[in-house]
C-alpha cells in the first residue's frame, strides 16, 4: 500500500469508516445482522493473521477459540454478568488455553502443526457438545442478552452493530500498534528464518507462544461477540468447518497484510449473500470464485495490489536510470 | 590477554560419526581467531555447539570463565555472543534498515518495553549508521531478498553487529564475495576489531583472507584440532599441508 500518498491514505481510510457508520443505518434486520458478522468474524480472522501471517505458525483451531469465547460469555450473561466482564474472561481464557496449544509448535510445524491443531478443534466441539451441565450439550444456550453500554440497550440489530464496529475499531488499532512494534517484528522473524532470530537474541520459544496466544484472544473476543449477536449458541457453528472458514478468509484476504481480513471476511461473509440470486448455484460459484482467485493470486486479494505496487516502483525506477543514462550519454 | 572463549573437550557425535572429536581451545580478548580445515572436518558443528544451536555430546563451552554450554542461542546472544551463517540467512521480506533494527531490538529493554515502546526501539539511527559502515545506503529501504548474494553477506555481517557483540563467530563471510568486497568486507571487519575490540572467530576457506586478517589460527581435520599457531607457522607446518593446504 506504500505507493499511495499519505493524505490520499488517511481520506480514504476516514471515507470507509463513514460508510460503516453511516450507510448500514437505513439497513434492515438481516442486513445488519450480516454486517455484523462481518464486525465479528473480522476480529477471529485479524488474530489468526497474526498466528499464520505474521508469524508464520499455521492453526486450524480460530474457530475453537471462538466457540471458547462464544461459550463464556453465553454463561457468563446468562448468569448476569455484564458483557464487558465476560469479554475479559473470555480473552484470558482463550489466551491461556492458546498459550498452551503453542508448546507444540515449538516442536512441530506446518502441516505437522496443521493436525496437532486440527486435533485441538475436534477436542474443543467434543467438550461444547458432550459436557452438556456447563455448554447445554447439543441443546446450546438461548436467551442470550445483549448488553446495556452507558445505560443504552443494544437490543436492537443498529445498536449492536455499533458494538460489533466499535469492537473491531479497539482491535485494529490494537493489532496495529502490536504489528509495527519489536514484536510484530519478531513474529515477522519467526515467519521468515526462525535459526536466524535465535542468533540475534530473539527469543522465538516466547515469541512463538506469544503469537498463539495472542491470536487466540482475539479468537475469544470474536467469539464473545458471536454469542450475544445470534443470542443463541450450540456447539455446530463452533465445529472445524468455522476454523476452516477463518483460515479461508485469511488467505484470501492475504495472509501477513494487515488489511487481509478485513477483505477475506468480507468475501468469506458477504459474497455468498451477493450471490443468493443464482440461488441453488450461490454455494458452487462462491466456491469456483475462490479458487479462481487463489490460482491467480496465491498471496490474496492485497497479494495483487502488492505486486501491482512492486511493478510500478520497478517501472520508476528503470524511468529514472534510463533518464540518467541519457543525459550521461549527451554529456559525453 | 584474557580468555573471552574457552573450549574444553567438546564432542558432537551424530549417530555412529563423530563430527567434532574432543576439540579445546581458547580465544583471547580482541583478537581474531582464524579456523581452517577440509570440508566436513567439523568447523560449522565446533561453531553450532558453541552457540547452543547442537548441544554437544561431551566437553564444556567457558564464555568470560562462566559455563554456558546447553545455553539456548537467543540466551548466548544476549550475552554478547553473535554470529553469521554459512549459506545465506537474512529476513527476505524485511528491508534492509528493517533486518538491521530487528537485528538490535533484543538488546534493547524488556518484553515489556519493546511493546509498548518506540516502534523502531531506537534503532533507525544505529541502524543507518549500520547501513553506511557497510556501504549499502542505496539499499536501505529494499527487501533484503532482492539484494545481490554478496551484498546480502555484507548485511548478514551487519546484522551480527547490531548488539554490540563481544565475540562473533563467522562463518565463511568470505564465500561468494567478490574480490572489491570482500576487500571492502575485511577493512570493515578489521575496524569493528579496533574501534570496539570485539573478538572474532572466522571460518574461511579462502586462504589469503585468512592469513592476512587473522592473528592466530587454528586447523582442524576429522573433528580434531590439527595445529594451532601464528599464520606463518601454520602455512609450513607439515601435517597442515599434507590434510589441507596441498603441496
Amino acid at each position: 500500500m506504500s505507493g499511495f500518498a499519505k493524505p490520499l491514505k488517511i481520506a480514504l481510510g476516514l471515507a470507509v469508516i463513514a460508510a460503516l457508520i453511516v450507510v448500514p443505518m437505513n439497513f434492515n434486520r438481516y442486513g445488519l445482522f450480516i454486517l455484523s458478522q462481518w464486525a465479528v468474524m473480522t476480529i477471529a480472522a485479524m488474530g489468526l493473521n497474526l498466528t499464520l501471517g505474521y508469524a508464520g505458525q499455521v492453526s486450524l483451531a480460530q474457530g475453537a477459540f471462538v466457540g471458547i469465547g462464544a461459550y463464556a460469555a453465553a454463561i457468563m450473561t446468562t448468569h448476569g454478568w455484564p458483557l464487558p466482564a465476560a469479554i475479559v474472561v473470555a480473552i484470558v481464557l482463550s489466551f491461556a488455553v492458546g498459550w498452551v496449544l503453542g508448546y507444540p509448535a515449538l516442536r512441530v510445524q506446518h502441516h505437522y502443526l496443521a493436525f496437532v491443531t486440527l486435533a485441538f478443534s475436534t477436542l474443543a466441539f467434543l467438550v461444547f457438545r458432550n459436557e452438556s451441565w456447563l455448554t447445554g450439550g447439543i441443546y446450546g444456550i438461548s436467551n442470550i442478552p445483549r448488553p446495556h453500554i452507558f445505560g443504552l440497550a443494544t437490543n436492537k440489530p443498529l445498536p449492536f452493530y455499533y458494538v460489533c464496529l466499535g469492537s473491531l475499531a479497539i482491535v485494529s488499532l490494537a493489532v496495529w500498534w502490536l504489528i509495527r512494534s519489536p514484536w510484530g517484528r519478531a513474529f515477522m522473524a519467526l515467519r521468515e528464518n526462525p535459526l536466524r532470530a535465535q542468533s540475534l537474541g530473539v527469543d522465538t520459544r516466547r515469541y512463538t507462544l506469544m503469537a498463539f496466544a495472542i491470536g487466540s484472544a482475539l479468537g475469544g473476543v470474536a467469539g464473545a461477540l458471536y454469542a450475544p449477536l445470534t443470542q443463541y449458541i450450540d456447539p455446530v457453528p463452533f465445529n472445524l468447518s468455522l476454523s476452516l472458514d477463518l483460515l479461508m478468509m485469511v488467505i484470501v484476504g492475504g495472509a501477513g497484510f494487515y488489511f487481509g481480513p478485513f477483505l477475506g471476511a468480507m468475501i468469506a461473509v458477504l459474497l455468498p449473500e451477493w450471490l443468493r440470486f443464482t440461488e441453488g448455484y450461490y454455494l458452487m460459484l462462491y466456491a469456483v470464485a475462490v479458487m479462481l482467485l487463489l490460482i491467480w493470486s496465491p498471496t490474496g486479494i492485497l497479494g495483487i495490489l502488492d505486486r501491482y505496487m512492486a511493478a510500478r516502483r520497478t517501472r520508476a525506477a528503470s524511468a529514472l536510470r534510463a533518464v540518467a543514462k541519457s543525459r550521461l550519454e549527451t554529456a559525453q | 590477554m584474557s580468555a573471552v572463549l574457552e573450549v574444553t573437550n567438546i564432542k558432537k557425535n551424530f549417530g555412529g560419526i563423530s563430527a567434532v572429536d574432543g576439540v579445546s581451545f581458547d580465544v583471547r580478548e580482541g583478537e581474531i581467531l582464524g579456523l581452517i580445515g577440509p570440508n566436513g572436518c567439523g568447523k560449522s558443528t565446533l561453531f553450532n555447539c558453541i552457540l547452543g544451536q547442537l548441544t554437544p555430546s561431551g566437553g564444556e563451552v567457558k564464555l568470560d570463565g562462566k559455563v554456558v554450554t546447553g545455553l539456548r542461542p537467543s540466551e548466548l546472544n544476549k550475552l554478547g555472543v553473535s554470529r553469521t551463517f554459512q549459506l545465506l540467512q537474512v529476513f527476505p521480506k524485511l528491508s534492509v534498515r528493517e533486518n538491521l533494527i530487528l537485528a538490535g531490538q533484543e538488546h534493547q529493554g524488556n518484553m515489556a518495553s519493546r511493546l509498548v515502546g518506540r516502534s523502531d526501539a531506537g534503532l533507525t539511527d544505529a541502524a543507518d549508521q549500520m547501513i553506511g559502515f557497510f556501504k549499502l545506503d542505496h539499499l536501505a529501504v529494499e527487501p533484503a531478498g532482492g539484494l545481490s548474494y554478496g551484498q546480502q553477506k555484507l548485511l548478514d555481517a551487519a546484522m551480527a553487529f547490531m548488539g554490540g557483540p563481544r565475540l562473533v563467530l563467522l562463518d565463511e563471510p568470505a564465500g561468494g564475495v567478490n574480490p572489491s568486497m570482500l576487500a571492502d568486507l575485511k577493512d570493515r571487519l578489521v575496524a569493528i576489531n579496533r574501534e570496539k575490540n570485539a573478538t572474532f572467530v572466522v571460518i574461511e576457506h579462502n586462504m589469503e583472507f585468512v592469513m592476512s586478517l587473522c592473528s592466530r589460527v587454528m586447523v582442524m581435520a576429522e573433528g580434531k584440532v590439527l595445529a594451532m599457531g601464528r599464520p606463518d607457522e601454520v602455512r609450513k607446518n607439515p601435517a597442515v599441508i599434507e590434510a589441507y593446504l596441498g603441496h
